[in-house]
């Protein structure tokens, strides 16, 4: 593509400098060809070799019985898909994550919502609208959580869920509900998954709530403001002008969410590695390691992945689907791509 | 809280009879709304404060106190766990092999991202559009669709349980990230200055290192604590790719000593090294995390 550029500039003269408009294209010199070698040469191969060729792969060897260390290998078609999903434990990790992309991003986000709104519009009913005493105080220490390694948050809420020396069962039974002396949390086929939903949903709250600040701090202030004059409180600026102006935000946390959900491989792997009680938290993710490295199955387990990656598109779509249809996105394209808005916002300071 | 509240403030200075609207419903309103704003932040702190300080004071205990009274202060702070945790659990050496590895795809990636980004924001070309979407594609697909190809990809490559193999990697795919949110940031850079430096005599290679790269450096700098902070978290990857003991970061580590604590019980270095592990990091947070709050609402989020 490149060479086509090339061919067509490299006949002319250099143009005369372009009053403000778009860069202009220049003789070709060796300057010019090493730097596009460079500068988009390199970087891409890199994103072909190491990401773009390994996913264009895996959809071949999903389709294969390839165990990995001998070069031999059938084209299996579609057996490796019937046969997953004539598989109960599969189907069984296929709903456990169902219920994660559902649940993890309503909960965090409703929390982090609550957590940028009291910050940002909880503050004092006379003069202006500001965010709550000690705004900075609890915006750093909701965000603390994401810094910490989501291999070690997993760790630490192991031993906070501990049934003899835990710190969660220490509490509640402080508090007189003796009922969870010895209470195994992850132990038990109830409680194991909201357990590990909360955990995911501790570690990840701070960044969206940080998210959510940012985007509220972005809407005009004098919405606001004119709200105010008609009279209207906290709570209801929270739903008429908050909530509709950064419903983009919203939506865009909710996928993010969602396919960090549908992962959740660090949380189960430091918490639950073996699946859970009765496998009730076991992850694709987690069965498609064990299937790959421990069973050398290496076409059943990039199969999964075939099928993680489907779950995680068809989640997108939904998502966006039930944005548009509750009346959010206001039609003209405005979400084809994350930077159009960025970009938008480039053409309009261009202008200026 | 930055200009915007300023702002508010300002515009509201001028007109104090505004607030002599508020009804006195929405007053009392407001009043319920910030009892109910503090309690769930006070309580949200709560929860995040309390295991923190859990595994800190369970850091200084020795194991058998850990199990027999777990949330009581310990009678004697032994700081000899710290000791531990660092020569005997290996955690000095992966936290080692950790900041080499994360600092070299860190410098990798800032760089490749901004270069790549750079030529496909400000060079028009047959191609760039399908560049951009494809990292795009790159960027939304599940890490695990390619981790078994990847697996055999190194492999063939001679770089599997090496160094520079899972830097590569980090950098591959930290790379689609670092090119969106610096493209957003080199298309607002004014193009006056490029024309300038170009009349002066600067040809593509110095324009871009030294005059656009310097002008994108706040945008570089949130990317990079973003990347430092997704890279030093890295699990997956290096689990699957880099399984000499030798040349664990320190993710791995944890997970591993975690693991031999059922046989080995060393709770206290166990508490210790997650300690080590999370310190450096939260102070790196306090120091920047104006610097994030800022940034976020620049980036490919909005």
């Amino acid at each position: 593509m490149k060479e086509t550029t090339i061919s067509d500039t490299a006949s002319r003269r250099p143009a005369p400098a372009a009053r403000g408009g778009r860069p202009r294209r220049r003789k070709l010199t060796f300057d010019r060809v090493t730097f596009f070698l460079a500068f988009l040469g390199v970087p891409l191969a890199i994103f072909v070799l190491f990401v773009l060729y390994p996913f264009v792969q895996a959809i071949f060897w999903a389709m294969t019985d390839w165990r990995g260390f001998s070069p031999d290998y059938e084209f299996v078609g579609l057996d490796n898909f019937t046969k997953m999903f004539q598989d109960d434990v599969f189907m069984k990790a296929l709903r456990n994550i169902a219920i994660l992309a559902v649940c993890v991003p309503l909960v965090t986000l409703t929390l982090a919502l609550g957590v940028a709104v009291a910050v940002t519009l909880g503050g004092p009913s006379r003069g202006p609208v500001r965010g709550i005493k000690g705004a900075s105080f609890y915006r750093i220490v909701s965000f603390f959580p994401y810094v910490v390694p989501a291999i070690i948050v997993g760790l630490v809420w192991a031993q906070m869920y501990d049934p003899n020396a835990g710190l969660v069962n220490g509490i509640l039974t402080g508090l007189g509900l003796d009922g969870f002396d010895k209470f195994a949390w992850l132990g038990e086929t109830a409680s194991a998954m909201p357990s590990l939903m909360f955990v995911i949903v501790w570690g990840l709250v701070g960044f969206y709530a940080v998210l959510f600040i940012a985007a509220i701090k972005g809407v005009p202030a004098e919405l606001y403001e004119a709200a105010r004059i008609d009279g209207a409180g906290r709570l209801r600026m929270t739903l008429s002008v908050t909530l509709p102006s950064i419903r983009d935000t919203v939506q865009t946390g909710y996928i993010y969410l969602g396919i960090a959900a549908l992962d959740s491989f660090v949380y189960v792997q430091a918490m639950l590695p073996g699946g859970g009680p009765n496998n009730s938290t076991l992850t694709i993710s987690q069965r498609l390691f064990n299937v790959a490295f421990a069973k050398q199955q290496f076409g059943l387990a990039t199969a999964m992945g075939v099928v993680l990656a489907v779950v995680t598109l068809v989640f997108a779509a939904l998502v966006f689907l039930v944005n548009r249809l509750t009346g959010g996105g206001e039609g003209e394209g405005r979400k084809k791509a994350p930077g159009a808005k960025a970009r938008r916002g480039a053409v309009k300071g261009g202008a200026r | 809280m930055s200009a915007i509240v300023a702002d508010r403030e300002q515009t509201t200075d001028r007109k104090p009879a505004r607030d002599r609207k508020l009804t006195r419903a929405a007053a009392s309103s407001d009043r319920r709304f910030a009892v109910i704003s503090h309690t769930l932040l006070i309580l949200w702190s709560v929860i995040v404060i309390v295991p923190m300080l859990w595994v800190l004071v369970s850091s200084f205990k020795s194991t058998s106190e850990i199990l027999s009274s777990p949330f009581k202060l310990p009678k004697r702070w032994r700081f000899e766990n710290y000791a531990h945790a660092w020569t005997d659990a290996n955690i000095g050496k992966y936290f080692l092999n950790s900041v080499i590895i994360v600092v070299s795809a860190l410098v990798l990636v800032m760089l490749l991202g901004a270069m790549c980004a750079y030529v496909l924001a400000r060079f028009e070309f047959p191609g760039r559009r399908l560049i951009y979407y494809v990292m795009l594609a790159g960027l939304t697909f599940p890490v695990f669709l390619a981790i078994v190809p990847l697996f055999f990809q190194l492999q063939n490559f001679g770089l599997l349980n090496t160094r520079p193999g899972l830097v590569l990697t980090y950098v591959a795919f930290a790379l689609p990230f670092t090119m969106f949110f610096l493209y957003s940031f080199f298309r607002s850079l004014p193009h006056d200055v490029y024309e300038a430096a170009l009349i002066d005599g600067a040809g593509d290679w110095r324009a871009f290192f030294q005059v656009m790269l310097p002008m994108a450096k706040p945008g570089m700098a949130a990317v990079a604590i973003f990347n430092f902070l997704g890279l030093w978290n890295q699990f997956l990857l290096p689990v699957a790719l880099n399984t000499d003991q030798d040349k664990w970061v320190l993710t791995q580590g944890m997970s591993a000593y975690a693991s031999s604590q059922v046989y080995d019980i060393d709770y206290g270095g166990l508490f210790a090294a997650i300690v080590v592990t999370v310190v450096p990091v939260l102070i790196v947070y306090i120091i920047f995390q104006r610097r994030i709050a800022g940034s976020v609402s620049q980036g490919t989020f909005r």
